[in-house]
């Protein structure tokens, strides 16, 4: 259980840091196609029984994630539509494959449990944690050192190009984290989840906080608090612990906007 | 009256040999290989105001992303000179629909300007802080330090950008339509507003098709396809181009 929380607490953390940037910058839906395909890749990982599914998720999702953002930025391709065909094509690719060729004899249990989270994240492996602490701690620290640069990028990237920063290679940067955050969230909440992790706290802060530093700092608070209580609820209730996390950032999202317009009729 | 023609044609030639801020010679600029606008020479000298005219899709953007260097001419080179580097352009953009309500503060925006003095530092220094606070006050914003930029008027958000933009660059500054959405008043005072920042030696780039602008120029560029003008604004106001310009514009 404490396996658990740590994970959950630190996933949270780090899916709200980057949250703040992709809402911002209108790229929410970038997290939401790169889960399908996160889901693809395992999809066909678990057919070719691969020990450890991660080695063929994370390179995947990755190169998915510069696709993505490079589409995005050309005005000529339809951003949202190349989104939308990746991922369900994603969605339906890795569905049909688990139900072909997968040996196991419980193919919608698996095919659910990837996509809703597993219960696994209750009995996760020394390892899978230890991989975890990692990955956060790099991304956490990617965040802060660049933090001021992100900021710039998220509020103008034109401005930023025009003095002369490289701001292809943030985005870039942005693109690998945000891969790597789905691909390890993907256990706790599932593919298709993943992105209410991202999305949720940040709009919540938004609603709130003024400054850019307010809303990265307080999104990071909800989000740890909403995945904490979460991951209680779900173990006292026995309910599945994504659609729990998720439920609870819905409503942390009501509260904190019926707070901003109770606060601002004063 | 011979020897006079030979001193003015000196004359000219030691002008050119001190270079300009930014030399434009023969450009022809457009995106993927499809020229937008050719034949396009223009200087910008210490202390000019340069208007940039033209209707729209003529090119103005493109020569704007162009001298920013965001884009690369197709054709003819884009020289900076007297102490202007590459990147030394402060430049206020059109606003986007995601700054309209992003959240942040006036300190947060102005500080960004200074990201480009940190070299490969990570965090702002105490130069870059003072520079922002210095610009902040020369601009009469200090005290919206604190308040949230998506709650500003359009006049209040259009100087905390400029503000940014002169933390990043103080000798030349491009304007992009600056004055779009801006209600009368606050439009004047913007005007105003550059043309003091003109009047202390900055070089001022602004693209414009308001024609209250022109009265405070030095300069006028009209881009047109392969036939722009370029002089200053005496000159263009005696062009029949200029005329016929002023005189749609009025109408319209």
């Amino acid at each position: 259980m404490w396996y658990a929380i740590i994970v959950g607490v630190l996933i949270a953390l780090c899916s709200s840091l980057l949250g703040v940037t992709l809402v911002l910058k209108r790229f929410s839906f970038i997290g939401d196609g790169l889960s399908h395909v996160a889901f693809g890749a395992m999809a066909i990982a678990t057919v070719f029984k691969l020990a450890n599914t991660t080695v063929l998720i994370m390179p995947v999702t990755i190169v998915a994630a510069v696709i993505l953002l490079r589409t995005g930025q050309n005005t000529k391709v339809k951003g949202d539509a190349a989104v939308a065909m990746l991922s369900v094509g994603a969605l339906a690719i890795g569905y049909l494959v688990l139900n072909k060729f997968s040996s196991s004899a419980n193919v919608s249990g698996d095919v659910c449990s990837t996509l809703f989270g597993s219960t696994s994240i209750l009995t996760l492996s020394k390892a899978e944690v230890l991989m975890c602490i990692i990955m956060s701690i790099v991304v956490v620290l990617f965040y802060c050192l660049f933090y001021n640069r992100i900021f710039a990028v998220t509020f103008d990237e034109t401005f930023t190009r025009a003095t002369g920063k490289k701001t292809e290679l943030y985005n870039l940067m942005i693109a690998i984290i945000t891969a790597i955050i789905i691909v390890i969230a993907m256990n706790l909440v599932g593919s298709l989840l993943v992105s209410a992790l991202i999305i949720f706290p940040a709009l919540s802060a938004m609603r709130m906080i003024n400054s850019f530093r307010g809303v990265v700092i307080y999104a990071a608070i909800l989000s740890v608090i909403c995945a904490l209580l979460g991951i209680i609820i779900s173990i006292l209730a026995s309910t599945p612990v994504g659609a729990t996390i998720v439920a609870i950032d819905i409503v942390a999202y009501f509260i904190n906007w019926v707070l901003s317009v109770i606060l601002k009729r004063d | 009256m011979r020897l006079q023609s030979i001193n003015a044609n000196e004359l000219h030639f030691s002008m050119e040999v001190v270079m300009s801020y930014i030399t434009c010679e023969n450009l022809e600029l457009g995106y993927e290989g499809i020229p937008i606008v050719s034949n396009l020479s223009f200087k910008v000298d210490k202390g000019d105001y340069l208007c940039i005219v033209g209707e729209n899709g003529a090119g103005k953007s493109t020569l704007v992303k162009n001298l920013l260097q965001l884009l690369k001419p197709m054709v003819g080179t884009i020289a900076m000179g007297d102490g202007l580097k590459p990147y030394e352009i402060g430049y206020l953009p059109q606003q986007t629909v995601v700054q309209r309500d992003f959240p942040a503060t006036a300190w947060e925006i102005v500080l960004s300007g200074t990201l480009s003095k940190c070299g490969k530092r990570c965090f702002y220094g105490r130069e870059e802080k003072k520079l922002a606070n210095e610009m902040m006050e020369k601009l009469n914003i200090t005290d919206l330090k604190k308040s949230s930029y998506r709650n500003l008027s359009g006049g209040q958000q259009q100087r905390i950008l400029l503000a940014r933009a002169l933390c990043a660059a103080q000798k030349v500054l491009l304007l992009d339509e600056p004055v779009t959405g801006l209600d009368p008043k606050a439009t004047a005072e913007f005007y105003e507003l550059i043309g003091s920042l003109n009047k202390e030696g900055i070089s001022i780039i602004m693209v414009s098709h308001d024609l209250q602008v022109i009265s405070y120029a030095t300069h006028i560029l009209h881009v047109e396809k392969d036939n722009s003008f370029y002089g200053t604004k005496q000159e263009y106001l005696n062009s029949d181009k200029g005329r016929r310009f002023l005189s749609e514009s009025r109408e319209a």
